[in-house]
């Protein structure tokens, strides 16, 4: 019987949409936890070069990057497709992967860690980003149509751990339902799926996790609030959180 | 009837010359459509209106953009000779060494590329880093694909005729041919390549370019 393990992290959204694509294809796999603080061996010997997670282990061999992942899963196990079948469709789905990836995630998640110009100035770029995607979604009930698809599956931040987060750091008018009513819908739709909704961190624990891994930063952050002492405070860029330490 | 395909692109973009090469390798004709990046044409903005940018491959008037999804298309559309392995593992591994070769590699070549003194010798460690991962996947093979050129080798064609035109301008070898016998082997034997040799932009035009944009960046710097 093949041997599936992810190496991943519970609050992870990368870790997330390679459980849920696995479930989704009905497949049997085992999940280990790995404390990204005190990276064990057996990450950085299957992902030497990133040293992230999540990691796939299909019969001892590791797959890393979380869309590199989806598309191998979607290619190996049989059931509900992750991506579309037709070439330009697959490619038109690549293509919004990859700039939900670059474009919409990074500014989205720096805006929710950094405070006044620097904070405005990404939540410009953020929400560039977004107004793509609400012109995609418009008449859609999902990004791959009435299933879940990759693209889905690449904006899931956007609709679960984007507004936990950014309504726990104070960070107002990023995605608005007045300026953003499509994606606001998506979102919606997407977290109430009957599959996703069993399969996301819930919202107390994933709040739990931000206060403990970045209390440094929160308390920076609502320092910095004051004005009087941001001169004492370094600059956002030089605290590790920018990093992802999953991808 | 014959697939109707036109490349917008321009003379130089690193980019734009993986879609080149690949359509080449699929033994495909198409037309070729010049941008000049500095006035973006109607067609460009309509084609691709994310990011205004080439290359663009133009299907029966259908756009694929970003190049390593249009090489992805092309390997999907039509299939000989393939580009990607057809093994899934494999696959996946090619679709992680040029994601490796555009996050890490490109940028840190870059680094060295646009700085001077003291931040250039920091650059230099982390491109060494990368440089080696990439010495140590040509283990026992003549491309990164195997015996023929692939996808991993186009997404790293860039170093192909790139590499010595940077080392040219600032003086410095980046990929020396005695830490890295495989990798300069490679560079050598890939812009060798007939298919690939036909389609180098004019090196001293590359030159030009590139020595200009060195000056802006050192310029930028505070």
């Amino acid at each position: 019987m093949a041997e599936v393990k992810v190496i991943g992290s519970w609050s992870s959204p990368y870790t997330r949409k390679v459980e849920m694509a696995l479930k989704m294809k009905g497949v049997e796999y085992d999940y280990i936890e790995e404390d990204l603080k005190n990276k064990s061996p057996l990450l950085l010997q299957h992902n030497p070069i990133h040293k992230k997670v999540p990691v796939l282990l299909h019969n001892g061999k590791p797959i890393v990057e979380s869309m590199v992942i989806l598309e191998y899963i979607d290619e190996v196990w049989e059931g509900p497709a992750i991506l579309p079948k037709d070439p330009y469709d697959r490619a038109m789905a690549r293509f919004w992967v990859k700039f939900i990836d670059d474009k919409c995630i990074p500014p989205m998640w720096k805006a929710c860690w950094s405070v006044g110009e620097e904070q405005e100035k990404l939540k410009e770029e953020a929400k560039q980003g977004l107004k793509f995607l609400e012109n995609e979604i418009k008449g859609k009930k999902l990004f791959g149509g009435d299933n879940i698809g990759i693209v889905d599956h690449a904006a899931n931040f956007i609709a679960y751990w984007f507004p936990i987060t950014a309504d726990f750091v104070g960070l107002q008018r990023l995605m608005t339902e007045e300026e953003f009513p499509n994606l606001y819908r998506w979102a919606d739709d997407y977290c109430s799926h009957t599959f996703v909704k069993e399969n996301l961190p819930d919202k107390d624990g994933y709040i739990a996790i931000l206060k403990s891994r970045y209390r440094s930063i929160i308390i920076w952050h609502y320092l910095s609030l004051i004005n009087y002492v941001t001169f004492l405070v370094r600059s956002p860029h030089a605290f590790p959180i920018y990093e992802y330490e999953f991808k | 009837m014959a697939d109707d395909l036109k490349l917008l692109r321009t003379w130089s973009s690193p980019y734009a010359l993986r879609v080149v090469h690949a359509l080449k390798i699929k033994g495909l004709e198409y037309e070729t459509v010049l941008e000049d990046i500095t006035r973006k044409s109607a067609s460009l903005l309509e084609y691709n209106p994310l990011h205004k940018k080439v290359p663009v491959l133009l299907h029966n008037g259908r756009p694929v953009c970003e190049s390593l999804v249009i090489l992805e298309y092309i390997d999907d559309v039509y299939k000989q000779p393939p580009l990607l392995p057809q093994d899934p593992h494999e696959k996946a591994m090619a679709r992680f060494w040029a994601q490796f070769g555009d996050d890490k590699v490109m940028p840190s070549t870059w680094r060295v590329f646009t700085s001077e003194g003291k931040d250039q010798e920091e650059a230099i460690g982390p491109l060494t880093e990368n440089l080696k991962f990439l010495e140590e996947q040509l283990k026992g093979k003549s491309f990164f694909g195997g015996e023929a050129i692939g996808y991993v080798d186009l997404a790293f064609g860039w170093m192909g005729n790139l590499i010595s035109i940077l080392e040219e301008i600032i003086d410095l070898k980046l990929v020396d041919a005695e830490k890295f016998p495989l990798l300069s082997a490679w560079i050598n034997k890939f812009s060798d390549d007939p298919v690939i040799k036909a389609f180098w932009p004019p090196r001293d035009k590359m030159v030009e370019k590139f020595k200009a944009m060195r000056e802006h960046f050192l310029k930028q710097v505070p």
